[in-house]
């Protein structure tokens, strides 16, 4: 019991950042019906981003607590900003000149851009993974039990836990509001209905999508730095793998569902970390990408998505 | 870090440019080129004895920058600004004139290409620097070009999107290693292995098209975009068993295997072998020439199966599903047989080229079979043109060739900053060469497409021309 109530905040935590890399998936392939490829490489650019403006920030564990948040909250600002730019300029280049291509063609330009963005911080970053000293320590013990051998288990949730957690639930009321009450998002969910009657009402489809990849982006970078405090490490590769859980999240949840992203990407980590926990560490992708085969022949429609109509 | 040269180009011809526009323009270009550039490029982090620090790089990033700002200048001034001639409008009649000339051209392509690689080794009898090095890239680029003409079956004719495609090379090559290393000394004895390969090789094919049936059957129903990712996380999967499976596949380490032999003699110096069986002089040579004629056969059988496959029944289908899903059902074609039959087919070709491949190396191990390859193998058909049998070989010279130039590209050293060598970028290359060629030229560089069927006369029909449907 206490073992399962640890891995259940072990599985939070990770599917926090797995629901933030989905939801940009999502709103992505809500709006323009593509698989954003290079999604989960945007989110390695934040994650190297944040490693190097902390590095060049030089905060330490051992500075003050004062001090780290307010390096934390300028690397946010940073490693968003970048990313931002980053994403804008995939769209920009290699997938609004291919609208009206053929079916394949933007999934394609996708893989190339996902390629040349792993290989581009690769070449100007070098391929070893970079090791970070812990910036945030220490936690709280939620419950203490001897155990029968005469061991002890006790049940923890570290403070990088909760913020990750935390930060996550701010993140996303503050970009459902977004969503639900301005303006901006009035025309996001606009596009998504119907991209070709929204731009007849007066809506500049063509910014409604720059926004989209640019909030995705966003959120994708704050991925990237909870990833790189939670793991104390980042690489050039880390996008590939979180990328294609994070898809499966958001097919999970129903594609093109904000909400459902998130309850996907919370259910792929706990499915990756019970899975780890109680079968093989070695198998724990691939129970991942069972999960997304599985969803797909069974319930491609997802948990909260809409069925999809083929229309003519 | 040639990657800087994206400009974010839209596609705003003959409109009349003004100089503060222009102004307005080089500087977001400017300001957005520098974002990307300084904190990726421009501060490197370099990880030492037990410190990591950075190192600044500011000019190479401001002179990247200008790079781009001045090609964005260039394509301004002389390129996108121009008013439309015109030569330049492609009207129906000007593009079909195009496709005759190239016709006729084409038709000498093909089997110039033919005796030009039967002819190939001789070629090395004559010349000194020719040696088992040239060989060896012929043989490599042959293994790639054949994974090319198989995955076109799947990508080019019938239009499915397969991203794990190294997933049946990599079931093809451990059928082999296995086979010939562990079951047949078990079943018939040792004295089967100078044979193991020839044995082995339906068997492998048949093994990645059984696996190629397993994989595709589920997943089939999907759309387009669906069915990349599931391929990709098969191909995955494939590969993560191959390493953690240590009783079977012996993991990571992988597994040694015999080499091909000449039809049971084995090449080396020795009685009983290739050169004593022939009584000539024993050259590492001989070994390599043969593997280039096992891989021609090969890449040939593939190539003449294809051909003839696009004329039955089944080829007309692929192509009808890749045009139009739903024209296709309604036309009373089983998509979901349609699709199996391309996706064990291609599937079946890639366990071949694995099997060779294994008896190539004399080694197999998980570490072959990563995902990059099948993006590269999907990279030689995309540039190929999709579909195009002909661009997939000239590709995948290219592309092999070219990595074997970024090897030898000692002038590329002087202008790049030290530490940083010419080969490290070919991967960026093929990246950006997908992205390019999806941008400009997405139909290939051979667009024709030629009827397989026609009414009483051939009308051949430019790609540019055929709109695709949405499946």
């Amino acid at each position: 019991m206490e073992y399962f109530l640890q891995q259940l905040i072990n599985g939070l935590t990770l599917g926090s950042i797995y629901g933030l890399i989905a939801i940009g998936y999502t709103m992505v392939y809500g709006i323009i019906g593509m698989i954003n490829f290079a999604h989960g490489d945007v989110f390695m650019v934040g994650s190297m981003v944040s490693f190097i403006v902390l590095l060049a920030l030089g905060v330490t564990g051992g500075s003050g607590a004062f001090m780290i948040i307010f390096a934390l909250a300028l690397v946010v600002v940073i490693a968003m900003l970048i990313a931002s730019v980053y994403n804008w300029t995939i769209e920009r280049v290699a997938y609004r000149p291919l609208r009206g291509s053929f079916r394949l063609a933007p999934l394609i330009s996708a893989i190339g851009m996902s390629i040349v963005l792993q290989e581009f911080v690769r070449i100007a970053q070098e391929g070893r993974p970079k090791p970070m000293q812990p910036l945030i320590s220490g936690g709280y013990e939620l419950m203490h039990r001897t155990v029968a051998e005469g061991g002890e288990f006790t049940v923890k949730i570290s403070n990088m836990q909760i913020m990750i957690i935390v930060s996550t639930l701010i993140l996303m009321t503050v970009f459902t509001m977004l969503i639900q009450r301005t303006a901006l998002g009035r025309a996001q969910r606009a596009c998504e209905q119907d991209t070709k009657m929204a731009s007849l009402l007066g809506i500049n489809v063509d910014r409604t999508i720059s926004i989209t990849f640019i909030l995705g982006a966003c959120l994708a970078a704050f991925a990237g730095l909870m990833f790189l405090l939670y793991y104390n490490v980042t690489d050039f590769f880390i996008g590939f793998l979180a990328g294609i859980k994070a898809f499966t999240a958001a097919v999970l949840g129903g594609i093109g569902s904000i909400p459902g992203a998130m309850l996907g990407g919370l259910v792929i980590g706990m499915i990756e970390v019970m899975w780890s926990a109680y079968f093989s560490v070695e198998y724990k992708d691939v129970a991942a990408f069972t999960v997304l085969v599985m969803v797909l022949i069974f319930m491609p429609q997802g948990l909260l998505g809409k069925p999809e109509v083929e229309k003519i | 870090m040639s990657v800087a040269p994206k400009n974010n180009s839209t596609s705003d011809d003959g409109k009349a440019l003004t100089s503060s526009a222009l102004a307005k323009d080089l500087i977001s270009t400017a300001v957005i080129t520098l974002l990307i550039l300084i904190p990726i490029v421009a501060m490197k982090t370099v990880i030492g004895q037990g410190v990591i620090s950075i190192v600044y790089r500011f000019g190479m990033a401001f002179a990247l920058t200008g790079i781009v700002v001045g090609v964005r200048l260039f394509l301004h001034l002389f390129v996108w600004h121009k008013a439309p001639s015109a030569a330049s409008k492609s009207t129906a009649a000007s593009a079909l004139k195009t496709v005759s000339v190239s016709e006729t051209i084409a038709k000498y392509i093909a089997p110039g290409l033919l005796i030009f690689a039967l002819c190939f080794p001789v070629f090395t009898f004559f010349h000194p620097i020719w040696d088992k090095r040239v060989m060896d890239l012929a043989v490599y680029i042959l293994i790639y070009i054949m994974l090319g003409w198989g995955l076109n079956v799947v990508v080019g004719l019938a239009g499915l999107l397969d991203l794990g495609y190294v997933a049946f090379y990599a079931v093809g090559a451990y059928a082999y290693a296995l086979l010939s290393t562990v079951y047949f000394p078990q079943w018939f004895g040792t004295g089967i292995l100078p044979w193991a390969f020839y044995i082995t090789l339906p068997v492998a094919g048949l093994l990645a098209a059984t696996w190629g049936v397993v994989l595709g059957f589920p997943v089939l129903r999907l759309r387009g975009d669906y069915l990349a990712i599931v391929t990709l996380a098969f191909g995955e999967m494939i590969r993560l068993v191959l390493v953690n499976w240590f009783s079977f596949t012996n993991g990571p380490q992988g597994i040694s295997v015999p080499k091909i032999t000449f039809f049971g003699l084995p090449f080396k110096d020795a009685p009983g072998s290739f050169s004593d069986f022939f009584g000539i002089q024993f050259n590492r040579i001989h070994f390599y020439i043969f593997l280039y004629y096992v891989i021609l056969t090969l890449a040939l059988i593939t190539y003449f199966v294809t051909k003839r496959l696009r004329r039955l029944p089944i080829g007309r289908a692929w192509e009808a599903l890749r045009e139009d899903e739903i024209a296709c059902r309604s036309l009373g074609i089983n998509t979901t047989t349609t699709k199996l039959t391309a996706f064990a087919i291609g599937a079946m070709f890639g366990g071949f080229a694995g099997s060779f491949f294994a008896a190539r190396q004399g080694f197999v191990s998980p570490e072959s079979f990563v995902y990059i390859e099948s993006a590269l193998i999907l990279a030689i058909v995309v540039l190929g043109g999709l579909g195009s049998q002909i661009g997939i070989v000239f590709s995948a010279i290219a592309i092999m060739g070219s990595f074997e130039l970024f090897r030898e590209m000692d002038f590329m050293k002087a202008v790049l900053p030290s530490g940083t060598e010419p080969i490290q970028f070919r991967m960026l290359a093929v990246g950006l060469a997908m992205v390019l060629m999806m941008r400009f030229r997405p139909r290939g560089f051979v667009t024709k497409r030629e009827p397989t069927v026609f009414l009483k006369e051939k009308k051949s029909v430019s790609g540019d021309l055929v709109a695709e449907g949405h499946g």
